[in-house]
């Protein structure tokens, strides 16, 4: 029998709308979601190899109980209800001793998060943690700091963008399908894109300008361009005056910061940060200084996110064709949003052991500072931590220094890993639980924001394999387990989902068309003069931040350079691929066999220095010697010179992976005594911070 | 030749070898064997910039095949209706001499089977109306398929344009 399901792809963070085809229960054909126009039945490398994924044998299969030390890969295969009594019993101890909040979880955030986090809420821990830390949690900062709402306020419209400013954001290899099509329209249309990295990566092959700045730099270009912008009145002045709030105080505040001293910072002749300001001017409004994503990057990089988005106020780029728009919600379009279990559950009333809206008002209390998780650990302070739950994350391999964290986890009475791959911290787990993969799932109904809100469903397309179940499930099982099972009474997705719509208009036959329902019939766009909603106390766009001001944080911050590597030392810089996800992919048989392993990045001049060519085996050691290893050199002229570079995830540890199992190196273990580096201000790792020594190997 | 083409448009190519994994995945393929390939070149400076060349490989179908007529067994075959190039696996006895006689290294070894397999196009799915697994599911849609005659217009509208900047 052949059927066809709509979807939401689960391969990465972007979870592209799907179409999945199933024939007598085996899925033979993925592709994006022909419905939407975005889509259109494009798909990444990724989104075809989840089908490889699903028939993998070395995935998770069954559920698993440490036997050995933790990490010396001694399991016993154990049934599912051994494996949650055995957790619910552990947690039950530790709740009775230390209460909910001794309990921990984190994931990878995104829209389907209602039910395990309702399942903490439940158990009375506010605990919650995502991996945003290494991720855009800087970004987010600079954004609640100048608008008062977070990154998501805003999407981009690159498709009529006259010209993108990308400062790393690495479009066209950490992709997003629809915005990588869409910006190869604005460059098919003769738009500009100006690129700017420590190296020539994938985007800056199609871009009409590549700068190839100093390492650490950003700001102190941002802060060139932005005196260059302000000097020579090149800003929009309307949209300034009616919507900011501190161009004076930036003025005042950029003065020194001419192009010709971020000439010096950055390596970028001033001329050309003179031509590029007066260039960009020329095109706004429909103008776009990308803030930045992955901007766990250096210990300033809250201000080059900020100073992204003030450029983008200086051109006047917000809620204009072309530039950055507000996402609309289904109240904007007049309609009742989901319902969330979340809201029905009683909010803990402890405070959060990491200190994140509280300790550290600044920083904002949602997901907290996974990184902050450690020390708590360690000191108990302000409480003890006893459970850790990891839910499709893996800090060992995210976070910087995985001995480093080993140490807190250690004192931990229980870990447990729900995960559909292997991953470095489940094999470091007490107990692993194989979970369903997004082909054999159903997730809660997703809110799409945009000019036109929608609502999606990512339905189960296949049986689950061996014995995976849906996370649903999983918590379900412990919430039934630890008591609080009253709140979990749906016994399906369908009943969840039902339950979600209740009240919208919308029904669940609706998503059988199409599998998407859209909210509005046209896009919605606010008056940008007289109708855009900033949450800032002032309503506007505050350059001076009451937020960052009331905590003793100054709004602009003074440059301070980077430090420069010593002689055959070089910055570790990491980055993607456009096959692989982070850490997750690597054995995947399709994507492995794309890219097997990763290589470094070495400048040619210093490799000639050193004796390096392209293909040696090269040496890399941490700055602390703690830890080395061996990897193919890729000698280029197209990266700079202080800095040493090579793609994420890499040099796996798994030995039941046994693709992947030791091919290239894992940059997260170079990055040694940096677990509690970070910036102070947007709170991200400061994972960039690293210095590695690289010889050619004997 | 057969009246099909792929025509890759480099300009939009992004080098995210997508296409390999769509081809991969839809041909149920083991590790090892690759229809469709896509070679980077480079990067070098063109115009100041940096530039790499994503070059991608599937099978020509050419009008006298080398691996045709390199087939003892005649499992290496053309379609009469439309030239695509196909192996017929019951005939195939992985003798190997057209991956010897192909110029440009497209028929693949099956390490599982022990037979030739190389790219059709996607055949079963052209007889259903659709296109190639490549190039439906392409990102940039910087992949055609269609009649080679039709696919020069692309090229020949872009450079109008551009001189007609100048």
């Amino acid at each position: 029998m052949k059927e066809s399901v709509f979807s939401i792809c689960g391969m990465c963070s972007v979870r592209c709308p799907i179409r999945v085809e199933v024939e007598d229960g085996i899925v033979k054909w993925i592709e994006g979601n022909p419905y939407d126009p975005g889509m259109a039945g494009r798909l990444c490398a990724k989104g075809s190899a989840g089908l490889a994924m699903v028939y993998d044998y070395e995935r998770p299969q069954n559920p698993l109980i440490r036997k050995g030390k933790r990490g010396d890969g001694e399991w016993e295969k154990t049934s599912w209800d051994e494996a949650l009594d055995y957790i619910s019993s552990k947690l039950k101890a530790i709740i009775d001793e230390f209460g909910g909040k001794a309990v921990a979880l984190s994931d990878r955030g995104g829209p389907f998060r209602d039910i395990h986090r309702s399942f903490l809420r439940a158990i009375g821990s506010p605990n919650y943690f995502n991996h945003d830390c290494t991720c855009a949690r800087n970004v987010q900062h600079a954004a609640i700091s100048l608008f008062g709402s977070g990154r998501k306020t805003f999407n981009y419209d690159f498709k009529n963008c006259k010209h993108l400013v990308l400062y790393g954001r690495n479009v066209f290899e950490s992709l997003r399908v629809k915005a990588a099509n869409t910006i190869m329209e604005l460059l098919d249309r003769g738009g500009k894109l100006t690129y700017i990295d420590v190296r020539a990566s994938g985007t800056a092959m199609k871009a009409t300008r590549f700068w190839m700045v100093r390492p650490g730099t950003d700001y102190a270009l941002d802060l060139g361009i932005i005196h260059a912008v302000i000097r020579d009145k090149l800003y929009d002045a309307e949209f300034v005056n009616r919507w900011v709030l501190g161009f004076k105080e930036l003025e005042t505040f950029v003065a020194p910061y001419t192009p010709e001293w971020a000439s010096k910072e950055t390596g970028i002749p001033s001329e050309e940060i003179v031509a590029f300001a007066h260039e960009v001017a020329r095109d706004k409004p429909a103008v776009i200084f990308h803030p930045g994503w992955m901007l766990a990057r250096y210990r300033d990089s809250f201000y080059s996110a900020r100073t992204s988005y003030i450029l983008n106020a200086l051109m006047g780029s917000y809620e204009t064709p072309g530039g950055l728009f507000f996402q609309k919600g289904p109240g904007d379009a007049g309609k009742k949003g989901l319902n969330a279990l979340l809201d029905t559950i009683p909010k803990p009333k402890d405070k959060r052991v990491d200190g994140c809206g509280w300790k550290y008002k600044h920083f904002e209390s949602g997901p907290g500072l996974l990184h902050l998780l450690y020390p708590a650990i360690l000191s108990e302070d302000p409480y003890p931590v006893k459970a850790y739950i990891v839910f499709r994350h893996d800090p060992l391999l995210a976070l910087p220094d995985p001995e480093a964290q080993k140490k807190a986890l250690d004192k931990l009475d229980l870990i447990v890993s729900i995960d559909s791959n292997y991953s470095e911290t489940g094999w470091y787990a007490d107990v692993l639980l194989p979970s369903a993969t997004y082909l054999e799932k159903s997730s809660v109904i997703r809110t799409g924001k945009g000019l036109k809100p929608q609502f999606d469903i990512r339905r189960q397309a296949i049986e689950p394999r061996n014995a995976a179940r849906p996370d649903w499930w999983i918590f379900k099982q412990l919430a039934d387990r630890l008591g609080v099972g009253e709140y979990f009474r749906f016994k399906d997705m369908e009943e969840f989902w039902k339950f979600q719509l209740e009240g919208t208009g919308v029904a669940l036959e609706d998503f059988d068309e199409k599998g998407f329902v859209s909210l509005a019939d046209a896009p919605i766009w606010w008056d940008r003069m007289k109708g855009l909603k900033f949450e800032t106390r002032s309503k506007k766009i505050e350059f001076v931040s009451s937020l960052l001001e009331e905590n003793n944080i100054p709004s602009f911050k003074p440059y301070e350079s980077p430090k420069t590597p010593g002689d055959g030392t070089f910055r570790l810089a990491f980055g993607r691929s456009p096959v692989h996800t982070h850490g997750q992919t690597q054995n995947n048989p399709v994507l492995h066999e794309i890219m097997p392993e990763n290589t470094l990045w070495i400048n040619a001049t210093q490799a000639e220095k050193l004796g390096i060519s392209s293909g040696d085996r090269v040496k890399v050691t941490s700055s602390d010697g703690s830890h080395s290893g061996i990897i193919r050199a890729n000698v280029t002229e197209f990266i700079h010179p202080e800095v040493v570079f090579m793609v994420h995830g890499f040099g796996r540890k798994i030995p039941w992976q046994t693709r992947g199992y030791n091919r290239g190196l894992g940059d997260y273990r170079f990055e040694t005594g940096l677990l509690d580096v970070f910036d102070p201000v947007g709170g991200a790792n400061a994972l960039l911070e690293c210095f590695v020594k690289v010889e050619k190997a004997k | 030749m057969s009246k099909y083409y792929i025509y890759q448009d480099v300009k939009r190519c992004i080098g995210c070898f997508s296409c390999e994994s769509h081809c991969k995945t839809k041909n149920n393929l083991p590790v090892g064997p690759r229809f469709c390939q896509i070679i980077p070149v480079g990067p070098k400076l063109v115009n100041n910039l940096p530039r790499i060349a994503n070059i991608f490989m599937p099978c020509f179908h050419c009008e006298n095949p080398w691996c045709v007529m390199a087939c003892p067994t005649g499992a290496m075959q053309k379609r009469p209706k439309d030239g695509i190039v196909f192996v017929d696996q019951a005939l195939c006895v992985g003798c190997k001499s057209c991956i010897t006689a192909c110029p440009w290294g497209t028929p693949q070894w099956n390490p599982e089977t022990g037979k030739a397999i190389k790219c059709d196009y996607c055949m079963d799915r052209l007889d259903q109306g659709l296109k190639p697994a490549c190039v439906t599911k392409c990102i940039t849609q910087c992949l055609h398929f269609g009649d080679a005659s039709e696919k020069t217009k692309t090229a020949r509208e872009r450079f109008a344009r551009a001189i007609a900047e100048l």
